[in-house]
């Protein structure tokens, strides 16, 4: 299967994943047996014990575990979580920011937060009203051109946005609801299929937004300089100390051909308009 | 079946040892390749033996950008490493001692052929003894911290091992061993470690005034201290550990009177058998030349009968990469009794003992 710019094989006995596979990835291609295969990886019990007391499942990339394993029934946002963790530790290729990436017009915009800052919220309600999807979590950042490179996997959405998403219409559809997570409930949305078709186009960026969400706030948007938005992305740069020289002269090219922009809000019907609205003025 | 996954599972080590060998290989080939060799840490390593021997330009696309990603990695590993051997230098500068470079850090500063396309998980050194705890707290003072807080840990390795706890630098998140010998005391070899102080070789042609003291082992020393690490060791990194070796070998192994030095090295260091253990497997995986005495010579020293054919079958197994592709219930066993022996041959069966009990009750905490 296509995961970004990787090809996984993907094994498991699983229930929960196969489930997930069939609903959230139905229109990924299959990649042909004997095609060469980036990264092969399982999600299984850990043991011959941990598959009948307590059980629980790990997450396998090329036999080795980079998490400890999690009960049984969170198969499914455990192998989500092993995938973003194949692409972030490896892309090299590529600055790796920890974003949400969206496309209209040819251009890109992006959204970096820390988590719970209702990120993948605002993504998902930018989908719906028309925007596509790159990526949920992983801006890919290619190192030569600065164009951002569509991952297009499923949204991970949490706790409260799950039904604020799910309330957005017939189009949004959800995987099974995963309670109890470290990061409380956890459901993923499928990515629309124009942005998996579309998954080898990238797109230059022109916009820079940090979402907050303000439970009952009202809309203010604000701009940012260059260099303090320099420095909060550095800490959202998965690979930046790792690339060194070729990072920084990356994120400066970003920061140079983007509007930046921090935008606090308390609903989606107040942030979505105005995004628009931002990025309709900025495309004339 | 499962001789044909046996010889599946050194895949890397054969195009390591014949890098035309990738010619034959289909997608699927080259998926396996890449995989053992990213397990192995053995991508650069893999990347420059290919482009060496011609056949970096038959890898497909995909499987090539694996390659030169590790191999620009590589690259700035060696910067790195530079980078950190001077701020170790500046720390130590004022205590006017000699210090030298082990594995890594000593292919790279010496400009070995070893240090081609290698990564470096941290940097080695070792100092007299008699200067451990100015060298200590003059690292500390410049920055750098215990990574090891646990009491116990921290008597282990100062009671018994051969370096002191690993130290971490508060900024960089670089790691230091910081060793006074090149094996365990409770290993019952003891190696003179005066003799290799006095025998190490300067470091050439870097041009920095703070590495005036640096320097690194003979090669002699620097061979018999690799081949101690991978054959007293649980195997961890066994092929790259082994393929090190190999290129130590290599390198050396054409001066003439380097094979009789290395012998007359291996006798007074007590290392004779690490030795012998590494030119059998040197030149059974890699190809390794070998003057035909010598190969004669490491075989005949081996044990014999049902000792050496388990020891065999072990290690053969052990230097296997640490991959699904090999990971044959065979293989499993043959790792869990490699990890048995490195703790057999490092301690005496009195401190085993009460080592492994402390371990097993703090991992009931």
């Amino acid at each position: 299967m296509p995961c970004g710019p990787f090809v996984v094989r993907i094994r498991t006995c699983s229930e929960g994943i196969a489930d997930g596979l069939h609903r959230l990835y139905r229109d990924f291609p299959l990649i042909p047996e004997g095609d060469f295969v980036d990264f092969e990886v399982e999600v299984r019990a850990p043991g011959l014990l941990r598959s009948v007391v307590r059980p629980q499942v790990g997450f396998y990339c090329e036999g080795r575990a980079p998490f400890k394993p999690l009960p049984r029934h969170q198969a499914f946002p455990m192998l989500e979580w092993g995938l973003n963790w194949v692409i972030s530790t490896h892309a090299h290729d590529h600055l790796v920011l920890h974003a949400a990436v969206l496309e209209r017009g040819g251009r890109a915009l992006l959204l970096s937060a820390d988590p719970g800052s209702g990120k993948s919220t605002l993504c998902a309600g930018l989908v719906h009203s028309g925007w596509r999807l790159l990526s949920d979590e992983l801006a890919l950042v290619e190192l030569a051109t600065g164009r951002v490179r569509p991952v297009a996997r499923p949204i991970s959405l949490k706790n409260e946005s799950i039904e604020v998403v799910r309330a957005l219409g017939g189009d949004v559809e959800l995987g099974t609801v995963c309670p109890d997570t470290t990061k409380g409930a956890v459901a993923h949305m499928r990515p629309p299929v124009d942005s998996v078709v579309r998954r080898h186009e990238p797109a230059l960026p022109a916009w820079l937004v940090f979402p907050r969400f303000v439970r009952g706030g009202q809309l203010d948007l604000q701009s940012v300089g260059k260099a303090q938005a320099f420095m909060e992305m550095v800490r959202h740069a998965f690979n930046y100390g790792f690339l060194g020289g070729s990072a920084f002269d990356a994120l400066a090219g970003l920061l140079d051909r983007t509007t930046i922009m921090r935008a606090s809000y308390g609903d989606l019907g107040q942030i979505v308009p105005a995004i628009d609205r931002l990025t309709a003025a900025d495309g004339r | 079946m499962k001789r044909g996954l046996r010889n599946e599972g050194g895949l890397i080590a054969a195009v390591l040892a014949d890098p035309a060998r990738a010619h034959d290989l289909d997608a699927a080939g080259w998926s396996m390749l890449i995989g053992q060799a990213r397990n192995a840490d053995m991508l650069g390593q893999l990347h420059f033996r290919l482009a060496s021997g011609g056949a970096l330009g038959c890898a497909p696309q995909a499987a090539r950008r694996h390659l030169d990603l590790a191999w620009e990695l590589s690259c700035r590993h060696r910067d790195a490493v530079r980078w950190e051997v001077f701020h170790i230098a500046t720390a130590l500068r004022k205590l006017d001692l000699p210090v030298v470079l082990l594995k890594g850090a000593a292919y790279c500063l010496g400009a070995l052929p070893a240090a081609e396309g290698r990564v470096f998980n941290d940097v080695d050194i070792m100092v007299p003894h008699a200067a451990l705890t100015a060298v200590e707290y003059a690292l500390l003072d410049a920055g750098w911290i215990p990574q090891v807080a646990n009491d116990y840990d921290q008597r282990y390795y100062r009671r018994w091992m051969h370096e002191i706890p690993p130290l971490e630098h508060k900024s960089r998140g670089t790691v230091l061993d910081v060793h006074h010998t090149i094996v365990p005391p409770t290993s019952g070899v003891v190696p003179d470690a005066g003799e290799l102080l006095r025998r190490a070789l300067p470091i050439e042609g870097e041009g920095w005034q703070e590495l005036a003291g640096f320097r690194v082992l003979a090669p002699e020393d620097m061979i018999l201290h690799s081949a101690a690490h991978l054959f007293f060791n649980e195997f961890h990194k066994g092929l790259r550990d082994l393929f090190d070796l190999h290129r130590l070998l290599e390198h050396f192994g054409c001066r003439d009177d380097f094979w009789a030095l290395l012998r007359g090295r291996a006798e007074e260091t007590g290392l004779s058998q690490p030795l012998a253990d590494a030119v059998v497997h040197c030149e059974r995986v890699f190809r390794t030349p070998l003057p035909e005495a010598e190969r004669a010579r490491a075989r005949a020293s081996l044990p014999e009968g049902v000792v050496g054919a388990m020891r065999g079958w072990m290690l053969r197994r052990a230097l296997l990469p640490d991959h699904p592709s090999c990971s044959t219930t065979d293989v499993s066993l043959a790792r869990w009794m490699a990890f048995v022996r490195s703790h057999w041959l490092r301690m005496p069966p009195g401190l085993l003992a009460i080592h492994l009990l402390h371990k097993a009750v703090r991992a009931k905490e």
